[in-house]
């Protein structure tokens, strides 16, 4: 990798990047990953979830981790323990989602599973450290295929649920007296973020998911004034920054998911004192 | 007024399952009366909504609501509940809000400008059409109140439940805000029921009270409820109803103030 050089014609820099089957692997999966965790962060800043977003990508290390010791692929654990966390956390309630103390320890606890399973395994150090912090260099075409039909499905559902999802975010109580079903949008809400979590992991691990599923979308929040206009910056933000973390990692050879927070968190700050300034001036 | 009512209740009975918050009442609603139920924390104004709205059941008795048991999702109700909680950080536009309240309990993504004429006709109605392009989260106490009434109104409703949207406003933005929902009771023809603690602004405007306390309701022209003898009858306890020169009113209870309930 280091005996690549980086030029300033950029288009040529990708063709050469892409010659490597990892590279062009993790190009793939690296956006549709960015696409979802966009569209359904923006979800999630909108309803006050992050933290149970968060929660559940602890419980998927937990599932992915007990996988890797049966010899199963990871994203099955990822999958079955996040969707079924997903379901308590519905079932309990979305001011239950709420609840910081309660959903910690039992993140905590996850956490401490998922060390427990992957010191069984022999492979140890290496596996923990792709599923906590992600391994998008090693994506294999297999990998890029579940994430896209995982992906069309996460679209779909988001389609189909859009107006009641959106209506019970903004307006609980209304949405429900018009006949809309809390518990089953909370159900299916709950659902797209295991799911979403489960192939992002991939990309930037369970601990920093934060990065791509909550900040591009806490910016676009802020900015946005329609619900399509902010999935589309929060796309656009996630995307950018996941480009970016590839191409520059191509040439330093520095973790791809520190580039990735690093950049998502610059978007954020930098938004964040243009806002500031804005409403000061306005004062 | 018609002669068919719009809203009946026989000896009805509502509550919890395991607690029953009042029962026997009866009172009837015509359509375009301007209607407010008064009555301490806790006496069950809410329930008597959520019964409404279809979002509980009786425990006893009959409700009738156009001549049919309530149904939860019915189109002909605007409702605004009490406590909205919009994020200080929401960037969405106030239009965005109140065309969910005509097509929002619908699937699919409804693409397209569909439903944005009939938002700013709403927001016209209540006077917040410079609002329509500004984010929910900067919007005032004042200002929330006209885009949830507007959400309320989009689907042209023929009954508006508000749970207590007086709350929260001060005295001129309360004054507004009655005048403004007798415009839109009057002009479109609407019943309004409308969850008040301060009776005071709403006297000038007001067809009927709907009195609920101690477990009982009563009913009927504010003249006739809003009496030391009925609020006595209603509460079993000594009340005293006291006027002013301006034609204001005191609700005062001799032992316990009825008013006096600790705020949750």
């Amino acid at each position: 990798m280091n005996s690549v050089t980086f030029s300033f014609n950029i288009l040529s820099d990708l063709q050469v990047m892409w010659q490597y089957d990892f590279m062009r692997h993790a190009f793939e999966a690296g956006t549709i990953v960015a696409i979802i965790a966009g569209i359904i962060g923006y979800f999630i800043v909108l309803r006050r979830s992050s933290f149970a977003a968060h929660a559940l990508s602890h419980i998927g290390f937990a599932g992915a981790a007990g996988a890797v010791l049966l010899g199963v692929n990871p994203i099955v654990g990822l999958l079955v323990f996040t969707s079924g966390g997903g379901i308590v956390m519905a079932t309990l309630g979305r001011k239950a989602a709420s609840r910081d103390v309660q959903i910690g320890t039992v993140l905590a606890f996850m956490l401490g599973l998922g060390v427990l399973f992957i010191s069984l395994y022999s492979g140890y150090a290496t596996e923990a450290y792709s599923l906590l912090f992600g391994e998008i260099l090693g994506i294999s075409s297999t990998d890029v295929i579940v994430t896209l039909v995982a992906a069309i499905i996460l679209l779909a559902v988001v389609a189909i649920a859009y107006r009641p999802l959106l209506f019970t975010s903004l307006d609980e109580d209304v949405a429900e007296a018009k006949g809309i079903s809390i518990f089953w949008i909370g159900v299916i809400f709950m659902l797209l973020i295991a799911v979403a979590t489960s192939i992002a992991v991939q990309v930037v691990g369970v601990l920093l998911i934060f990065a791509l599923m909550v900040t591009p979308a806490a910016v676009a929040q802020q900015i946005a004034r329609r619900p399509l206009q902010g999935m589309l910056i929060s796309v656009t933000i996630a995307l950018l920054a996941t480009w970016f973390g590839l191409f520059v990692s191509f040439y330093i050879p520095y973790p791809v998911s520190f580039f990735i927070t690093t950049a998502t968190f610059a978007v954020y700050l930098f938004v964040r004192l243009w806002q500031g300034a804005g409403t000061g001036a306005k004062n | 007024m018609t002669t068919q009512p719009l809203i009946v209740a026989k000896n009805l009975k509502g509550g919890y399952p395991t607690k029953t918050v009042w029962e026997n009442v009866n009172f009837s609603i015509g359509r375009g009366e301007f209607v407010a139920v008064l009555g301490p924390n806790g006496s069950g104004k809410t329930t008597l909504l959520r019964l409404l709205l279809g979002l509980a059941q009786p425990l006893d008795g009959t409700l009738s609501i156009f001549g049919k048991s309530p149904q939860r999702g019915n189109p002909r109700i605007g409702y605004v509940p009490q406590r909205h909680p919009i994020d200080s950080e929401t960037g969405i536009e106030a239009l965005q809000l109140v065309r969910l309240g005509l097509d929002g309990n619908r699937w699919g993504m409804g693409i397209g400008n569909k439903g944005a004429k009939e938002a700013f006709e709403a927001l016209r109605i209540v006077g917040a059409e410079e609002l329509a392009h500004r984010p929910l989260g900067v919007l005032s106490g004042g200002e929330l109140q006209r885009i949830f009434l507007a959400e309320a109104l989009i689907g042209k409703p023929d009954l508006l439940l508000l749970d207590e949207p007086l709350a929260n406003l001060d005295m001129r933005r309360e004054a507004n805000f009655v005048e403004l929902i007798n415009n839109v009771v009057r002009s479109q023809n609407v019943t309004v029921l409308l969850i008040a603690h301060n009776i005071n602004p709403l006297l000038p405007v007001l067809d009927r009270v709907i009195y609920v306390a101690n477990g009982r309701i009563t009913d009927g022209k504010p003249s006739e409820v809003l009496t030391s003898k009925s609020l006595t009858d209603l509460y079993n306890i000594p009340i005293e109803v006291l006027k002013d020169s301006h034609g204001r009113i005191a609700i005062v209870g001799m032992d316990e103030p009825p008013e006096h309930h600790i705020h949750e």
